[in-house]
């Protein structure tokens, strides 16, 4: 990934930082230009998340992307947040069997890889089970 | 001084070795280690887990009980010997993580085990002068031993943040006084671009810890005329669990006044956190009019002193971000083969 294309989303990526439409409420993750509903008389502005949600559907990687080799088998889950907005994220800390549909999250902030030896480290966030 | 302590945080991985798993590899005795140097345990980071996203969440936590607004935060100081960047400061991925820009002057700090204290110092002297309202000093470290060597059995993960502000009716603790002793001891080092510290072995012990965390002990009692029987607690830098009580005994405070703040025989050295999440775990259970001592202590070398009492704000703060003992309390067990492969030592 691009540095300059990773820095544009650090809101995003480190404080959840979406959209929510000041005409019908509704609340976008990732942030959008423009709300689905209302279109031209939407009015978006920036939103901060809750930084919790629950497991609506999880997996189990053991052939893993690029980068997360070392940490298979690990759980990628999609969760639907507080807020309404669903994300795919890693739940980390916790072994393969650790998950279940409905379990609760918390969003950390985790390193999420490196361009190399020599290149940037990228940090966003994942999902920790709360305990 | 007219400041004081607005919010405190801080965090532990989750994930524990013990110390049979490390001895069993190197065919040493895991009681004698253990007697010798007072650690059963010690923490050890994720795959995912740096300095960075250590000193991130301890600042959340101190955010959370501070109640404040990040934005009137004018500076970070991240205090850290494993900063995941030669250049490139970790202060702003946390000054960004927890909403705190762009108003605000961040840097790293970096003197071994002392650089989170020196932090606070600065935030001190900043906050005095009216050069802004809130400061933040951040000690986090994921501290490394080499394969076999006794660093190992200690060298552990986590950190802690601490808001400085003006004392007034929102600090939860005054701080009355700061006394520094330094000097040129080269008892624990790391050379540019190695991977591991080397140590004097015994020589870090008397010339190096002992001798600069007495001097800062004496000094600050001495200015502002104390005793040891004048404090609650005491909270001296733990690089494993003997250290800390035998030079509390030398000062003259009771055992019972340092282990409420001795987290290292669970935890292992967190090396800058030390003494940070000692103190954190004392006004976990402190009572308002309580009067602490902190004592750091830093290689190469250095020890900073603080002595702080207790306010009535910390009955109402001290719930809204998890305590000390809820990290302790949250572990789960790696062998060494696991750990290794998380500090990066077997690599494919």
């Amino acid at each position: 990934m691009a540095v300059p294309r990773f820095w544009r989303e650090i809101p995003s990526r480190y404080n959840l930082i979406g959209t929510r439409c000041g005409n019908c409420n509704q609340v976008h993750f990732p942030p959008r230009y423009l709300c689905p509903n209302c279109r031209r008389v939407g009015k978006l502005e920036p939103y901060k998340l809750k930084p919790r949600g629950k497991v609506i559907s999880y997996t189990v990687v053991h052939v893993a992307a690029e980068g997360f080799e070392d940490q298979v088998p690990y759980v990628l889950a999609i969760v639907e947040l507080e807020d309404g907005p669903r994300i795919t994220a890693q739940v980390t800390d916790c072994g393969p069997d650790e998950v279940r549909i409905g379990d609760e999250v918390e969003i950390v902030f985790r390193r999420m890889g490196q361009e190399g030896e020599e290149g940037v480290l990228y940090y966003g966030y994942k999902c920790k089970k709360v305990s | 001084m007219n400041v004081g302590i607005v919010g405190y945080g801080v965090y532990i991985p989750r994930y524990r070795i013990k110390v049979e798993e490390i001895a069993k590899i190197w065919g040493e005795d895991p009681e004698r280690i253990k007697r010798g140097l007072m650690v059963e345990e010690k923490s050890v980071p994720a795959p995912d887990e740096d300095t960075a996203t250590i000193a991130v969440e301890a600042a959340r936590n101190a955010v959370k009980r501070a109640g404040i607004d990040p934005q009137e935060i004018g500076a970070i100081y991240v205090g850290s010997e494993s900063h995941p960047y030669a250049v490139k400061p970790t202060a702003t991925i946390v000054a960004e993580a927890i909403e705190a820009t762009p108003r605000l002057t961040a840097a790293d700090f970096e003197f071994a085990c002392k650089a989170g204290t020196a932090g606070i110092q600065t935030c001190i002297g900043a906050v005095e002068a009216g050069m802004m309202k809130y400061g933040m000093a951040i000690g986090a470290d994921t501290a490394q031993g080499a394969p076999g060597d006794p660093l190992e059995y200690t060298a552990a993960a986590g950190g802690g943040a601490f808001i400085v502000g003006k004392n007034n009716g929102e600090s939860l603790a005054m701080v009355e006084g700061t006394y520094s002793y330094t000097t040129d001891t080269p008892d624990f080092w790391r050379r540019e671009m190695r991977p591991y510290p080397k140590h004097g072995g015994r020589f870090t012990g008397k010339p190096a810890y002992f001798k600069h965390v007495i001097s800062a002990a004496h000094g600050l009692l001495r200015q502002l005329k104390f005793t040891p029987q004048d404090f609650t607690y005491a909270v001296f830098h733990q690089p494993n669990g003997k250290f800390p009580l035998q030079a509390a005994a030398e000062l003259g405070f009771s055992k019972e006044q340092v282990l409420p703040g001795l987290l290292t025989p669970k935890i292992g050295n967190t090396y800058s956190g030390a003494s940070l999440i000692g103190l954190a775990s004392v006004l976990d259970q402190a009572r308002p009019g309580d009067r602490v001592l902190v004592v750091s202590f830093g290689s190469g070398a250095g020890s900073d002193a603080f002595s702080m009492v207790v306010k009535d704000a910390i009955e109402e703060k001290r719930d809204r971000a998890p305590k000390v003992v809820d990290y302790v309390n949250t572990k789960a067990y790696v062998d060494y083969s696991t750990y290794a492969k998380y500090r990066k030592l077997l690599v494919r």
